[in-house]
């Protein structure tokens, strides 16, 4: 019988949603790949503090932050988007939006979250209050073709700009009037597989993967159209295997430079983030997959593709030099910086942990046991352009 | 998992030759690896499906083959480096048949 009061009493007060009043600048939350889990965090005790199920298919899945920073949103690969409230550790809604997707993005004004879909081919609006679809852009490139879309960013404006995979363009859509998005196209390359916009949101970078070099758009001068930089920086010499596409998302501008992974070759290249030209290139342990600047820009953080996936290397960005080299565990598969960079959190996905290290000391802070940890993603980002 | 796979040499194999160690590293890197491409479910991603109705009706080794080295003018890398051609004939089979979960 008391048992049953208390029980009830709990009901009341979940019913009551008390929930303590705390910000939610120092949480986050880790993807849980291979069980539709996602693993809630904070930064400041280092630990987890709750853990919900029900988000299908977590392979590369990714998440964005409501402005007000409490809720994210989860782009999960078979369609599925998520919203979760981070201070009351649930699913708040939850719709499937498609049948492949690859990740999305949030607007500007943070009232317009998008995905970014392979199938079928395009990206799509949803109001970030309800989840419900405010409209669609299929990436049609030719009649009747539908391309795989890469690389989504939110650009100033209320715009996104992205790459489609087949049709080698980038896109910008302006979502001024959100129902009616109004969609410019630009000449990329061949088969670009990922972007990124820069951190003050004026360049978008496509990286391509059947050519060497990248395009960019400068958004401030779009009129001016796109053009390729880092042309012909070797992988033609001699067509390497890549094990595992690079991501560009995550903020690789340090220093006045931008820092890209090279695709194929074990290094990372360098470019002038004024004039686009190469400086430079830092020979690594692996093919990069994450090149990561630290919120201050002094290091950046490179993770590997299969079979050095095991490596994480720093570079110092102003001697340009690797001064570091962990071994956090198996498969690591992503890094996330706390707010200002202190520390830095590693997946090790066949370690089933999380690793997190002072990036002074490069000593281990901390860490815990996560069912194959993939995408780290703290509130930070709810107030970065890019992310 | 390791050395260099020779396909003329595969034709000659009597059976599969893969142990059960090596069977839960491969259907872990099937599902992982391969997966961050084709989907953990495999039903397709940057890569193509890799469900038995994608691939049931696809001569075995031809399968082997892109697996070990490549489709030249798409992303698939060749594997060689990392898998032997019995690997690869295990892999094609039992994604022919539907792949195994990973044990949990």
């Amino acid at each position: 019988m008391l048992t049953r009061l208390v029980g009830l009493l709990f009901v009341f007060l979940a019913g009551c949603a008390q929930v303590p009043l705390r910000g939610t600048g120092d949480l986050g939350l880790i993807i849980e790949r291979a069980s539709g889990h996602v693993t809630l965090v904070n930064t400041s005790s280092r630990q987890p503090y709750a853990r919900i199920g029900g988000l299908g298919d977590l392979s590369h899945a990714s998440a964005v932050f409501s402005r007000d920073a409490r809720y994210a949103f989860i782009f999960g690969r078979d369609g599925g988007l998520t919203k979760v409230d981070l201070l009351e550790a649930r699913i708040v809604k939850r719709v499937m939006q498609s049948g492949n997707a690859i990740g999305g993005s949030i607007s500007q004004d943070g009232r317009i979250v998008v995905a970014q879909n392979y199938t079928p081919g395009g990206i799509k609006a949803f109001d970030s209050e309800t989840l419900e679809l405010l409209a669609e852009v299929p990436a049609e490139y030719a009649p009747g073709s539908f391309s795989k879309v890469v690389g989504l960013a939110d650009v100033p404006g209320n715009q996104f700009a992205y790459a489609l995979f087949e049709g080698g363009e980038i896109w910008v859509s302006d979502f001024t009037d959100p129902k009616r998005p109004v969609t410019k196209r630009y000449p990329a390359g061949l088969q670009p597989y990922d972007g990124l916009v820069t951190p003050d949101g004026r360049h978008y970078l496509a990286g391509l993967f059947g050519e060497d070099g990248i395009a960019l758009l400068d958004l401030w001068q779009p009129e001016k159209g796109s053009r390729k930089i880092l042309e012909k920086y070797g992988r033609g010499e001699e067509k390497l295997p890549v094990f595992k596409m690079p991501h560009l998302r995550g903020w690789s501008v340090a220093a006045g430079r931008a820092w890209l992974p090279a695709v194929g070759r074990h290094e990372v290249l360098i470019a002038d983030a004024a004039t686009w030209k190469e400086t430079g290139r830092v020979a690594v342990k692996g093919q990069p997959v994450f090149v990561m600047a630290s919120p201050d820009g002094r290091q950046i953080w490179v993770n590997f593709a299969i079979p050095d996936n095991g490596w994480v290397q720093v570079i110092d960005t102003l001697t340009g030099k690797v001064v570091q080299t962990l071994q956090p565990g198996k498969a690591v598969l992503h890094m996330e910086f706390t707010p200002r960079g202190e520390a830095v959190w590693v997946s090790a996905r066949d370690d089933n942990r999380v690793v997190i290290y002072d990036t002074k000391t490069f000593q281990t802070l901390g860490g815990f046991d996560v069912d194959a940890p993939s995408g780290i993603f703290f509130t930070s980002r709810a107030a970065r352009i890019g992310f | 998992m390791r050395g260099l796979g020779l396909l003329p040499a595969l034709l000659m194999l009597p059976a599969l030759v893969v142990h059960a160690d090596d069977q839960t590293a491969l259907i872990r890197m099937v599902r992982q690896d391969c997966g961050s491409c084709h989907g953990m479910t495999l039903k397709g991603g940057l890569g193509t499906p890799l469900t038995p109705q994608a691939l049931s009706e696809k001569p075995v080794e031809s399968l082997i083959a892109t697996i070990l080295y490549g489709r030249p003018g798409t992303a698939m890398p060749g594997w060689k480096s990392m898998l032997s051609a019995s690997d690869a004939q295990w892999i094609v089979s039992h994604l022919q048949e539907g792949f195994p979960e990973e044990r949990r």
